[in-house]
């Protein structure tokens, strides 16, 4: 799992690579946070793209990162999740209490 | 399962280095079916939800072992089974309600709802303090005339 991201005046834009689960998701939320602590944003996009497989650890990667953004009024999105990904977060109905783009 | 055509089984230890192995090996035996993407999709994403039980739950305090058991008996029925010898679970319904989680922020409590919704069927079987049995099914599609 590799996350990369890109600031673009307080805009985050975090990228997710590779397999996401229980394995990979504890350092992803930890890398996840550290990134949301350095550069306080006004936005957050959370792309999925470069997911190759997610099971449900994949759920609380991204509501994790969707209570960090609550507690400070932040927007969130989760952008390009691939399909086996999307099934995953639609069984658990995150597809209703995240935006998705 | 009745008439089983082909089976193989892994034991290893619940390490969370192995959940990719897992789902990996499970899911290249199966290929002997070819699978659809999305029953191959559906059958990981279930045996990692399994094994990740097994590692985060039964497990919580040591390394044990996992064994994991695949069996394709006729009309294309796959049969997955994943063993622990941990400390069970007390309240099978409890465990298996959505957002239900003894493991921390770092679960989201959907592991058995994703498992039941990926598969045809998923039964739990468990005795405090002597392990888990997870038994999955799911008929994968016939294709083409030939096999």
């Amino acid at each position: 799992m590799t996350v990369s991201y890109n600031e673009d005046r307080g805009k985050l834009l975090i990228e997710l690579f590779g397999e996401l689960g229980h394995h990979e998701a504890i350092d992803a939320m930890d890398n996840i946070a550290a990134l949301y602590e350095c550069i306080s944003p006004i936005e957050l996009i959370l792309d999925m793209s470069g997911i190759t497989f997610m099971d449900s650890s994949g759920i609380a990667v991204v509501m994790r990162t969707k209570r960090l953004c609550d507690n400070d009024g932040i927007a969130m999105a989760v952008r390009n999740a691939p399909k086996q990904a999307l099934k995953v977060l639609s069984a658990a109905g995150i597809t209703r209490l995240v935006s998705f783009i | 399962m009745k008439n089983t055509i082909n089976k193989m089984s892994m034991t290893f230890p619940s390490r969370s280095s192995n959940e990719g192995f897992a789902r990996s090996a499970a899911a290249a035996f199966i290929a002997q079916l070819d699978p659809t993407v999305d029953e191959l999709s559906d059958i990981k994403t279930a045996v990692s939800e399994a094994v990740t039980n097994c590692i985060v739950h039964a497990y919580k305090e040591r390394v044990g072992d996992i064994t994991l058991t695949v069996e394709i008996g006729e009309d294309n029925m796959v049969e997955i089974s994943v063993r622990d010898k941990g400390c069970g679970i007390e309240d099978i319904k409890k465990a298996c309600e959505p957002m239900f989680t003894t493991g921390g922020q770092e679960r989201s409590g959907m592991g058995f709802t994703i498992m039941e919704s990926f598969m045809d069927s998923m039964k739990v079987r468990s005795a405090p303090g002597k392990g888990t049995t997870v038994k999955m099914r799911k008929r994968i599609s016939v294709r083409g005339m030939f096999r």
